[in-house]
């Protein structure tokens, strides 16, 4: 027993070994092979650019797999892998992507403070001699994207956030123009509160959807050059960013927002703030072009509210310093890779051409920002959106992505205590400018 | 007895063969491992531990070194490690009153899910103990919270918790009781306290798996004793049942407070910390850190402060509470010869 025992063991550990040693040589052997194929590709002219997009489903996704062939038939030897994946999966991987330096060549990008900590990473590729044209086309829309001047990325879509109202509600509560004050507005609430109907839902679990809010009232009080030295100097002692929270303070006091909106998500399942409004609980909501579209996943028949979809831009506020029509947006842009090849360059600014931005407009994928595309735009509430976009003296990138996701953080979860009525106007400015002045 | 004490170990004529060639094997064992270094047993142990040795080394000493390096830098999560802010980033974590809400809801959840779990857990225990009908459906209903996964459990709970429209506030709408206007979740007040519950609810059945695993190691014959002898029921349970069950339950409230203080997942899916702040824990504390603003460096001192925090509580726990039951394994550690004693006495 012993002696078989001890065999077995002998055995057993010179399978482990075997099977170890196999492992060795087979990693050795794959990175072997890795790399023979990889010389193989350059040594052959081709180029393989990595794409990365959300458009993970329908049409959208036929689209872009169509979109990368014409290009690979326009230009022989290159190959594109497109990854469409679901929008929060394709921010984890990114994250991860850039953490550890292997990159996609194209990539989503959405601005601001952001894109900024990337660049000085040097994480992104300077495309603003190679996209000359295309940058004259867009205009100021690519301000989000420019850092010291230089253009970083191209948006693709911009769009504007505003109230996505019920018109059967309204209706019923005998409402007939929407607001564009706030005197106005305040009317509107009590019409509704008086005809039973809830009147706003918000997501404030998420605590962005609360802080769209402030960013507009702060739109609204502040003047665009009070903004961009703001955005310079990371300093905010301007009384309007006060002023800001102030205006949020009395609207949360009137108490207009869906019972446990301190919790509520922003737009999954049929209790978030979309979901209230898709299915009628309450009459508006304030949030960005993608509205509809989330209001229609979130409904069994798949239309949202359908023809009762109504849309109004954020009240002017009275005495307020800002610019009127100033519209609060954000878009995506398509960014390169530090060591991207400039076929990459070359793939984005077709991406953003008359006839591919003509297709996503047709495909109501987003708000175009080439003007050639602007007729495309199927859905009539998108092209008012994008009229009101087109109309505006300038969009100001929603201030979390503006100054980044460090501030941004602090002033979303302070903007979210006052919505729980645990912060005043002035601890908003307070732990924004905290958290500023750790980042200089 | 006398051959087994003055000869520990040896066989005697009177040991069953399976037995006595046992005892040669630990015999010639213990004589080789005096000789030198016994290779065969350091093969053996090599062979079988290195696996599990290489994992733990890849999955948590090098992540927990990377998190103590990540915490002297301030980093954005990519670019090298250049800014080193020394000991800023743990001041800011200490000193962030939302930390050190983290911590205190932490505590809190220690201590209520012990206070609640114990004694409902050994009241089922106890029930399901005994010979009733259905009792195998029962203990399953008891375990099903516990089996599920915690995101099906959560969204499950705030989907019945929705304020207006949920069952829960529809159910005491129609007897009359009032529900809060926020509802549970969403009023501050209210939402440590409903995690709370949930929580009880959630990890119940594990309490009353492993105490009734713990029941079943105790004798009846100490029951049968003291029924015998008058005791009542209850005074059976207190003065029998409830000692023996000791070291279970002191490893029950180990496994419970170490979850308690990594507790992430069924928070985040009911109120991701919120509502202001009032459910945070240091787990939630850390991900908004990290994951939402970037700030890896100031998560990754927080990861650390959480580490600490659990290793002291884990040791402190291990030396005053769990070490009555640890001392109770050395003396078990020779009981072959004293085992086989009686038996070569009787034969």
């Amino acid at each position: 027993m012993r002696t078989s025992l001890r065999g077995t063991t002998a055995a057993l550990a010179t399978l482990a070994v075997l099977s170890l040693a196999a492992c060795g040589s087979g990693d050795s052997g794959d990175g072997g092979s890795g790399d023979a194929t990889g010389d193989g590709g350059s040594g052959g002219d081709a180029v393989t650019i990595t794409w990365w997009h959300n458009s993970n489903t329908g049409e959208g996704k036929d689209y872009y797999d169509q979109v990368a062939k014409d290009f690979e038939d326009a230009n022989p030897g290159v190959t594109i892998e497109v990854s469409a994946m679901q929008h929060e999966d394709m921010g984890t991987k990114l994250d991860a992507a850039m953490q550890s330096g292997d990159m996609p060549d194209i990539f989503m990008e959405r601005g601001g403070g952001e894109l900024r900590d990337k660049v000085d990473a040097g994480l992104v590729k300077d495309i603003t001699d190679q996209v000359g044209d295309q940058l004259d086309v867009i205009g100021g829309q690519a301000a989000g994207w420019q850092v010291d001047g230089q253009t970083y990325a191209l948006p693709f879509s911009l769009g504007v956030v505003g109230f996505w109202y019920n018109k059967d509600l309204f209706e019923q509560a005998g409402i007939t123009d929407t607001p564009t004050t706030w005197d106005e507005f305040y009317d509107v609430l009590d019409k509704l509160e008086a005809a039973g109907i809830t009147p706003i839902s918000v997501g404030a679990g998420d605590k962005w959807p609360a802080a769209h809010y402030w960013y507009y009232f702060a739109l609204r009080q502040c003047s665009e050059d009070t903004i961009k030295d703001t955005v310079a100097s990371l300093e905010f002692t301007d009384e309007c960013w006060v002023r800001a929270g102030e205006d949020l303070e009395q609207l949360v006091a009137a108490e207009p927002f869906n019972p446990g909106f301190l919790t509520t998500a922003a737009q999954s399942g049929a209790t978030s703030a979309s979901g209230l409004l898709a299915t009628g609980k309450v009459a508006m909501e304030l949030a960005g072009h993608w509205e509809p579209g989330v209001m229609q996943g979130l409904t069994e028949d798949g239309q949202g509210l359908g023809e009762a979809t109504g849309w109004f831009a954020f009240p002017e506020v009275d005495g307020g310093d800002g610019a009127e029509g100033a519209a609060l947006g954000g878009g995506d842009a398509w960014a390169a890779s530090a060591d991207a090849p400039d076929e990459a360059v070359e793939f984005i600014k077709y991406l953003l051409s008359d006839e591919v931005q003509q297709g996503f407009a047709e495909l109501d994928m987003g708000l175009p920002t080439n003007p050639a595309a602007r007729d495309s735009v199927s859905d009539p509430a998108l092209a008012q959106l994008l009229e009101v976009r087109d109309s505006a003296p300038f969009v100001q990138l929603y201030f979390d992505t503006e100054f980044g996701q460090s501030i941004g953080g602090a002033m979303n979860d302070a903007i979210a205590l006052l919505f729980a009525g645990q912060a005043t106007p002035q601890d908003i400015v307070d732990q924004t400018q905290a958290a500023a002045d750790a980042e200089k | 007895m006398t051959t087994a004490d003055s000869a520990p170990g040896a066989p005697s004529a009177q040991v069953p063969p399976l037995e006595a060639a046992l005892n040669a094997r630990a015999a010639s064992r213990r004589g080789r491992r005096r000789g030198g270094v016994d290779v065969r047993t350091a093969l053996e142990v090599t062979l079988f531990v290195a696996p599990a040795l290489v994992l733990m080394a890849v999955f948590i000493v090098w992540p927990v070194l990377r998190a103590v390096q990540w915490s002297f830098f301030r980093w954005k999560g990519y670019g090298p490690l250049e800014d080193f802010v020394g000991l800023r980033n743990y001041v800011s974590v200490l000193t962030s009153e939302v930390f050190q809400g983290a911590v205190l809801h932490n505590l809190i959840i220690v201590v209520a899910s012990i206070a609640i779990q114990l004694p409902l857990g050994l009241l089922i225990a106890l029930l399901l103990n005994r010979r009733i009908r259905g009792r195998a459906a029962l203990r399953t209903i008891i375990f099903v919270p516990y089996v599920l996964a915690e995101v099906i459990a959560g969204v499950v709970w705030v989907q019945l918790l929705q304020p207006q429209y949920g069952i829960i506030d529809q159910w005491l709408g129609a007897l009359g009781l009032p529900s809060p206007e926020q509802g549970w979740l969403g009023t501050p007040d209210l939402a440590l306290s409903t995690v709370i519950v949930v929580l009880s609810w959630k990890y119940l059945g594990m309490a009353v798996i492993l105490l009734l695993a713990g029941m079943q190691g105790v004798p009846d014959e100490l029951s049968e004793a003291a029924q015998i002898d008058g005791a009542s029921y209850w005074r059976t349970q207190w003065h029998i049942t409830f000692p023996l069950l000791g070291p279970t339950m002191r490893t029950w409230a180990f496994l419970s407070m170490i979850g308690s203080l990594q507790l992430f997942d069924m928070v985040w899916i009911l109120t991701k910390g919120g509502p202001a702040n009032a459910t945070t824990t240091m787990a939630t504390f850390l991900l908004t850190e990290g994951q939402r603003r970037s700030n890896y460096g100031i998560a990754s001192a927080a990861s650390v402060v959480l580490f600490v925090v659990a290793l002291v509580l884990a040791l402190l726990y291990q030396r005053f509470i769990l070490s009555r039951d640890n001392t109770v394994d050395r003396p078990a550690k020779t009981p072959r010869p004293r085992r086989s004693t009686p038996k070569a006495v009787t034969a």
